[in-house]
């Protein structure tokens, strides 16, 4: 299957813009489906982004947070043609990483 | 005394056509009811509130208050009528909303 | 003399006024389609003809710079893969999609809906997949969930930019079908007594609740569509229930004759407009 994650870094000098896109249901635990049975919490918990193996954005979510989840922030002290590695972890214990090369 | 007379058969006066509710009362409204919708149907104008309505008229029926069940039965027959008399209105009138 | 002259002159005007009144009642699509666009441009005429397709985003300043920004990285693109994947993958007979549509269904969406002669009925996208799958020995797909928006969005990618060419044939079926599509969209139903034009011809721009109204010119053109309110993508079926069912009315069954009539319709009056699908909606 296709990573679940999209990310695009762009380095603009000293900063860095990282979009990332996210394909993850974020169910809340407190929505029922068609049945009427309750859809169990089923959330991203932490989503990390790393550079050259030191962290430069980690995010602790809840279950508030939408289905397929977006996420925009900059750093700086990355060139192109770096490397950035996006992981997260769900409550399920299920996880994904991918690696982008900041453009 | 007299005056507690006169209460009380006003109460008796006010409660009796509730108490007249009765299964056959509320068979023959959503038989009616039933009919109208099915009408709109057939003219392809079915409202959703109709349909809520006959579902809580039946459910009513079903935990014996045949009170609430008549007159959600009722209610659900103005609303079919009403869009029935929608619809059939709407055979020629939307012609001039028509862009030309 | 003169006076028969006269006599005859008048008669000849007289006809020539009845026989004028049936005609301009007569169904003639291309002077609708022209009367259509010309409504909506007289009534934006700050907006260029091609925006219309992106809908709300051309009526509001603000949620089109929202919107650009979010179309660098758009809600729709896993849809997108998937519908990539499934369309590439081949049936358990090994034929694939590409075998049922023309140009093995790369760039052809501004095509549908068309008018089947054999069969009598407008065929749309949706339907035509379907029917694909059945006569290849698989189930049908659902035509409100996300496997059949999947495929749409794709085939409206690979014709992103290429006006509709909705043609009626010279069949009074066609035609017919033609009618009741326009019918069905000018008429009022449900308790709210709303019909899709109250919405989209008479108020695009305005405000339903938090919501900007698209207008009904293009409207199909950014289909299928990811809305943020419905957290998924959604097809033209999904689309049409919806709106039944917001104005209070019980909705037909996916793809009835009336929703596949009036998806005909709107499409034909959106003749000329680029396909812009699949698009993103809050």
């Amino acid at each position: 299957m296709a990573s679940t994650i999209r990310v695009r870094a762009i380095a603009n000098g000293d900063t860095t813009e990282v979009q990332a896109l996210i394909q993850h249901p974020m169910d809340s635990g407190f929505v029922k489906d068609a049945q009427g049975a309750v859809i169990p919490a089923h959330f991203i918990q932490q989503l990390s982004f790393e550079h050259n193996g030191k962290r430069v954005f980690l995010a602790d979510w809840g279950p508030a947070v939408a289905k397929d989840p977006y996420v925009k922030f900059a750093f700086k002290g990355a060139a192109k043609g770096d490397e950035l590695k996006i992981s997260w972890v769900d409550n399920k214990g299920a996880s994904d990483s991918t690696t982008a090369k900041i453009q | 005394m007299r005056h507690i007379v006169l209460v009380a058969s006003l109460l008796i006066a006010a409660t009796a056509p509730a108490l007249a509710a009765s299964e056959a009362d509320f068979k023959a409204a959503y038989a009616a009811a039933d009919a109208a919708e099915k009408e709109a149907g057939s003219l392809r104008n079915q409202w959703l509130t109709t349909e809520t309505t006959l579902k809580a008229a039946k459910n009513a029926a079903d935990k014996g208050d045949f009170e609430a069940a008549t007159a959600s039965a009722k209610e659900a027959e103005a609303l079919a009528r009403a869009s029935i008399v929608q619809a059939t209105g709407e055979k020629d009138r939307w012609k001039d909303a028509e862009i030309r | 003399m003169r006076f028969v002259i006269a006599l005859v002159s008048a008669a000849l005007a007289a006809s020539v006024i009845v026989s004028a009144a049936p005609a301009s009642d007569a169904p003639d699509p291309a002077a609708d389609a022209e009367a259509f666009r010309n409504y909506f441009v007289t009534k934006f005429p700050k907006v260029k003809l091609e925006d219309f397709v992106n809908g709300p985003y051309s009526m509001n300043k603000d949620m089109r710079r929202q919107w650009q920004e979010k179309e660098e990285f758009p809600p729709y693109e896993f849809a997108l893969e998937a519908g990539k994947e499934m369309f590439a993958a081949p049936f358990k007979n090994g034929k694939t999609y590409a075998d049922c549509f023309e140009n093995g269904g790369i760039g052809v969406r501004q095509n549908f809906p068309y008018f089947d002669a054999k069969q009598g009925e407008v065929i749309t996208l949706e339907l035509a997949l379907n029917r694909c799958r059945t006569a290849n020995g698989e189930a049908p797909l659902s035509y409100v969930k996300d496997e059949m928006a999947s495929l749409t969005a794709y085939m409206a990618f690979t014709s992103r930019g290429k006006p509709f060419d909705i043609k009626i044939p010279d069949d009074p079926r066609a035609l017919a079908a033609y009618e009741n599509g326009k019918r069905y969209f000018y008429t009022r139903r449900g308790q709210l007594n709303f019909s899709c034009a109250s919405c989209h011809v008479q108020s695009p721009g305005e405000r339903l609740r938090a919501e900007i109204l698209a207008p009904a010119l293009g409207i199909l053109n950014a289909m299928p569509i990811y809305r943020s309110e419905w957290a998924g993508m959604g097809t033209i079926s999904r689309r049409f229930i919806t709106c039944n069912s917001q104005t209070r009315a019980v909705p037909e069954e996916a793809q009835s004759e009336d929703y596949r009539d009036l998806e005909y319709f709107l499409s034909y009056v959106s003749n000329g407009l680029p396909i812009s699908g699949p698009g993103a909606r809050p």
